[in-house]
């Protein structure tokens, strides 16, 4: 297992590399630099100093390997420094966001609470709700309840989230008045009352995302139950005189849900990606409204980092996934 | 046991019949695929012949300044069925102009896709060779986080379409491309694992015996072989297009402000919904409506072509 696991460490270092280099190469040919901002009234060779100071005109290569040793040495330090009062990174250069002129980093790291409260309950509360209803739709296969099940999944996997959204505020800010449509994120939980506004704002984000996460979860969970139902082992475990609870919660339940972890595992970070939807329809400032905000701007620094984070989880996650499985499911630890 | 045996003997004189008629009858007994086919039919032919009968220029907007005003965001009426807009445009209008945008960029960045992924899947699958490079090509391309590439794309080279082929047309191909080129790996892995089933059955080995070129081999015996995973992942493609399409649109980066496609009708009506309501949902149920027919049809269709299911 151990092998199993270092191997795939190994594996996952080439393709970061390349997604780095991809984002890199994409975003280097974009048009706009911090140079097309210095005032015209800078004199040439003023200019062509300040160009050669930032290093901008050194050959792609150097950038590259500059903003690797940036992304994964230099601000890591510095946050660490940040959380710890240590002095770790010193004064070295630090990402700049074009836009305000701050570490990119400090940026992120101001964002990612909001994204984590809204998409971790909604990710947590699709789970809850999926793999009960794929478990009993499996169960008994085109029941009325299997029927409307999976009628729902399908409605919950097709529509998209900026349409339940909009169709959610819409019915529920501005016709009902329950729920606030956009989420204040100033808003501290210090009592019952704040706590309950809390609540209040986060309910439709998070209805919004955990139903779509529900109906894919859930369509693997049926479909994984029903192929290990039919088993040679359920049959053994029912002749046995085992009784159906045992049967189904136990012996086929826990054979099944090995698919649908790793599928848990691998829609993390495509949860993160599908939130920018999400996000910039509620408006709350996480990380995906940060990189639509700095698409709009042009802030190439912010775009860069962000996207090779969303990078980052995804390879992490697959990694996770492919660990897990190997955990559960010994046939496939061939080492 | 008696009568079984006429009725076999009608069978075998009546003429062969083509599979395809098989394939039908199993899709029919699909009720969620024949209601899904039948609503995207509707939706398609409202938006090819729907020009013809509602003669109303989408970008039409009153040249005259009080006209105009008294125009903007009506209600149901005759004369403008959906409504009209802020501009006064009529929304049924735009709404038949959007739908077809929206269903061709669907369709278009579907055979994209489904080209490369076809490619991709039947060079690794035949070619020993290939496989490793151009599999461990696709699962980098899996660990790519699409939708902030995507939107990354249309921010760069947005522009520089738009010059070379002018605002519409370029964000179109560049729409189109963006998604083909982020959606293949689905369609090439489950066409690799086809093709390497294919590949060692014995009719391609008699193909290769007689000193068949591999590229007869693939376009006669392996090709039309693989089509039904094909035309599944096609279909399914169609609908991610479409959202993917309408998620930039709605994001702000995918049409320019007066060219309608549904997820850009959704986008503009976001601003007025709180008093216009009408005009977010009729785009976005057009959205979901055309995604959850086509992912039924694509439920249908895979049942239908699965050989083990059909006949049953």
């Amino acid at each position: 297992m151990l092998t199993f696991t270092i191997r795939r460490l190994l594996l996952a270092i080439p393709t970061l590399l390349f997604i780095s280099l991809i984002i890199f190469l994409l975003l280097d040919m974009a048009p706009g630099s911090p140079m097309s901002q210095i005032p015209l009234t800078v004199p040439l060779e003023v200019r062509l100093k300040m160009i050669e100071a930032l290093g901008a005109n050194d050959p792609i290569f150097f950038r590259y390997i500059n903003w690797l040793h940036k992304f994964f040495v230099i601000e890591p330090l510095h946050v660490f420094d940040g959380l710890f009062g240590t002095t770790f990174a010193g004064d070295s250069l630090r990402e700049l966001s074009w836009q305000s002129r701050s570490p990119v980093a400090d940026v992120i790291a101001q964002r990612i609470p909001q994204t984590l409260t809204v998409i971790g309950m909604s990710y947590l509360l699709g789970i809850l709700i999926a793999l009960p209803i794929g478990i009993y739709s499996a169960y008994r296969q085109y029941s009325w309840f299997d029927q409307l099940g999976t009628f729902i999944s399908m409605i919950g996997f097709s529509v998209p989230t900026f349409f339940t959204g909009v169709l959610l505020i819409v019915v529920f800010s501005v016709k009902l008045h329950w729920f606030p449509s956009i989420y204040d994120t100033t808003l501290k939980v210090t009592d019952w009352a704040s706590f309950g506004k809390q609540v209040k704002q986060m309910t439709m984000p998070v209805a919004v995302l955990g139903l779509y996460n529900a109906a894919q979860i859930s369509r693997y969970m049926r479909s994984s139950m029903l192929e290990n139902l039919t088993q040679d082992y359920v049959r053994t475990a029912r002749a046995k005189g085992l009784s159906e609870r045992v049967v189904v919660l136990k012996h086929v339940l826990r054979n099944s849900l090995i698919p649908v972890v790793t599928v848990i595992a691998l829609g993390i970070p495509t949860i993160f990606g599908g939130a920018i939807i999400t996000e910039q329809v509620f408006k709350v400032n996480g990380l995906g409204q940060l990189l639509i905000t700095a698409i709009y701007a042009n802030d190439l620094p912010m775009v860069q980092t962000l996207t090779f984070i969303f990078a980052v989880l995804i390879v992490l996650f697959n990694l996770v996934a492919d660990i897990l499985y190997g955990i559960l499911d010994p046939r496939i630890r061939y080492d | 046991m008696t009568d079984l045996a006429p009725m076999k003997l009608d069978e075998a004189l009546k003429p062969p019949r083509n599979q395809w008629w098989d394939v039908w009858d199993q899709f029919k007994t699909h009720k969620g695929a024949l209601i899904g086919a039948f609503v995207l039919g509707v939706l398609v032919l409202a938006v090819v012949a729907g020009p013809l009968f509602w003669r109303i220029d989408p970008a039409f907007i009153e040249p005259d300044a009080v006209k105009m005003i008294r125009s903007r965001n009506q209600g149901f009426s005759l004369a403008h069925p959906f409504g009209t807009d802020q501009l006064g445009r009529d929304m049924l209008a735009r709404m038949i102009a959007g739908g077809k945008v929206s269903l061709a960029v669907g369709l278009v960045a579907m055979l994209i896709s489904i080209f490369i992924g076809t490619t991709i899947g039947v060079l690794a699958g035949y070619f020993k060779r290939l496989d490793g490079p151009l599999m461990r090509m696709t699962d980098l391309f899996l660990a790519l986080p699409l939708l902030p590439l995507l939107l990354v794309m249309v921010m760069l080279f947005r522009e520089t379409l738009a010059g070379m082929f002018g605002p519409e047309l370029g964000t179109f191909f560049l729409i189109v491309f963006a998604i083909g080129v982020t959606s293949w790996m689905q369609a090439a892995r489950i066409v690799r694992g086809e093709v390497l089933a294919l590949k060692e059955r014995e009719f391609v080995l008699a193909a290769r015996s007689i000193g068949t070129p591999s590229r007869r081999v693939i376009l006669r015996h392996i090709l039309p072989n693989v089509m039904s995973p094909i035309m599944v992942a096609a279909t399914l493609g169609i609908a991610s297009a479409i959202i993917t399409e309408s998620a930039l649109s709605f994001l702000g980066l995918g049409f320019p402000p007066d060219f309608p496609t549904w997820g850009r009708l959704l986008f503009d009506g976001v601003e007025y919904m709180t008093q216009f309501p009408d005009r977010v949902i009729w785009p976005g149920l057009a959205i979901s409506l055309t995604v959850l027919s086509v992912n039924y049809i694509g439920d249908g269709l895979r049942d239908a072509l699965d050989p083990r299911i059909r006949g049953r």
